[in-house]
């Protein structure tokens, strides 16, 4: 009789890990995809239809491959679990709002074939597939990848130019008068009526659906923190070097705000798979992918650095782990 | 004769130095973004690798093996020179297209292995036939890569529009990076194409 009164389940003997988490990458993915979809929208109804189709075209040609390469490989087909879903709308949110289309679906296409699946599929890949996609785009078509939409953006200025094309063009002067006043510059940034990418401009959208990654805790808070702060704090001492001559003169909350860095931080660089794993390491890896943004902004040719600083730094990931190995329990050296 | 057409014939698919030996991959990839230089580098170092083989295999019993690899390097870098005196008197452009590679033909890993492995142990024309099919082999593998190269990221071929204006061609064809995808993806095709191959004539063997 006293056989019954005793647990089964620690009678049962199997082999580690006993302690399961509740979540999977599908329940992730999806997470991810909710959070960036509001900025989606957004870039959808500002830019219009254009914006709209590229991102459609982007998302399920990502989905169309994934099922294709799956289905040459013969592994189990995954396109359900918003993975492919998610790089097609990363790297669309990255791209130019007049795009044609079907450039969106070679994007996905070098994302997905190439950068993903080349390297061994989901969780294999080294480098973050969205912004491999992106950088292939921008070498094979760059005029069509720096031709952006003419918008209004104050209120008689007519501009075809993204915030920091202008500032690397014509200086900072130039641009707070395109847009009236520094208040207002900001007050647009913030609220993303701005020239740039599909996705990148609402940055009030885009924080509210990173805080709520890293309140779910699928992103550690100190990657956006420490990669926007040294961004901020570079552009704030090196900044207007150029126009005014004196460090500490540049524009952090400009720069904060401008170009790909919000999504970047927040959606980019918290890749799981292409981070460091400890967070010593992911760290490491923010404060090297603002410092290169940094660079690249100031004194590279492009205008805008987030999307090579942070595929600079994946393939300084598995570096990054092997320096900041945690010692092992018990043993010395 | 037999004999001769499969020395022939390894160069070109089963040992093809670009797409199986993985040799000589640097001008695979510096000059093949046109055909006109693919062609042009491919057929200069097809006669540069015939040349040498013979004239290493004709060699091949006075040199001492202790100072064998630098009796090859000037035999390659003697053939090489005539090689580029002519290009540089009858195509001066193609020429300067070529550059610096048609110099580091001297260097190429194929032509030094073909003489190391085949041409110091065998007889003339067999050597020769060797040489000739590597050569090709090699001439081959970069026409094909670049006529892909020129037709999707410049919409040509041989300098001729081939494709219409609708057509926005893909500049990293052209660059690099292209070309290094590229040639990962022929690689993996090349092996594909060659297993599938052996596999059928295993199974006709069986039959």
């Amino acid at each position: 009789m006293a056989e019954e009164k005793i647990n089964k389940e620690l009678f049962n003997v199997s082999i580690s890990p006993h302690i399961r988490s509740k979540e999977s990458i599908s329940k992730i993915m999806w997470t991810v995809n909710i959070t960036l979809l509001p900025a989606a929208l957004f870039g959808a109804y500002y830019f219009g239809l254009n914006a709209l189709m590229v991102m459609v075209v982007g998302v399920l040609s990502a989905v169309l491959f994934e099922y294709l390469v799956q289905k040459i490989r013969k592994k189990p087909i995954t396109i359900a679990d918003g993975s492919a879903v998610l790089t097609g709308l990363l790297l669309t949110m990255c791209l130019p709002p007049t795009l044609p289309p079907y450039m969106a679906a070679v994007g996905s296409f070098i994302a997905i074939v190439i950068a993903k699946h080349a390297m061994g599929g989901l969780g294999q890949n080294i480098f973050n597939p969205a912004h491999i996609g992106r950088a292939a785009l921008m070498v094979s078509w760059p005029v069509a990848m720096t031709t952006w939409s003419s918008m209004t953006t104050s209120i008689d200025v007519v501009s075809a130019a993204t915030p920091l094309n202008m500032l690397k063009q014509q200086g900072y002067g130039a641009l707070i008068d395109t847009f009236g006043s520094a208040g207002n510059m900001y007050q647009a940034m913030f609220l993303g009526f701005r020239n740039g990418s599909i996705g990148e401009t609402c940055t009030v959208l885009l924080i509210l659906g990173g805080l709520f990654l890293i309140y779910k805790g699928y992103v550690n808070w100190q990657v956006p923190v420490i990669m926007i702060a040294t961004v901020a704090v570079g552009t704030w001492a090196f900044g207007g070097l150029k126009e005014f001559g004196t460090l500490f003169s540049g524009d952090p909350i400009f720069h904060m705000m401008a170009g790909g860095l919000i999504i970047g931080a927040f959606f980019m660089a918290t890749d799981m798979v292409t981070i460091p794993i400890t967070k010593k390491g992911q760290i490491i890896f923010a404060l090297g992918a603002g410092i290169l943004t940094v660079l690249i902004r100031l004194k590279g040719g492009y205008p805008e650095g987030v999307c090579y600083a942070i595929l600079l730094m994946n393939c300084l990931t598995p570096l990054i782990d092997r320096f900041v190995q945690p010692k092992k329990f018990g043993v010395r050296g | 004769m037999n004999n001769l057409w499969l020395t022939f014939k390894k160069g070109l698919v089963e040992e093809n130095p670009v797409f199986v030996l993985a040799l000589s991959l640097c001008p695979a990839l510096a000059v093949t973004a046109s055909v006109i230089t693919s062609l042009t580098m491919g057929l200069s170092v097809m006669f540069v690798i015939t040349a040498n083989n013979m004239v290493v295999s004709l060699s091949r019993k006075i040199v001492n093996p202790k100072v064998r690899v630098p009796v090859y390097i000037t035999s390659i870098a003697t053939i090489v020179t005539v090689v580029q005196l002519s290009l540089q008197a009858f195509a001066p452009a193609l020429y300067k297209a070529l550059g610096i590679y048609l110099a580091l033909i001297v260097v190429f890993a194929i032509i030094l292995a073909r003489a190391e492995v085949f041409a110091s142990k065998n007889k003339v024309i067999p050597s020769m036939v060797d040489g000739l099919g590597m050569g090709a082999g090699f001439c081959l593998a970069l026409v094909i890569i670049g006529c892909i190269r020129e037709l999707l990221g410049n919409g040509s071929l041989l300098g001729i529009p081939i494709i219409g204006d609708w057509y926005d061609p893909a500049l990293i064809f052209i660059l690099p990076a292209g070309g290094f995808m590229l040639i990962g993806y022929m690689v993996a095709g090349w092996k594909m194409w060659t297993t599938h191959m052996e596999k059928k004539k295993a199974e006709r063997g069986e039959a």
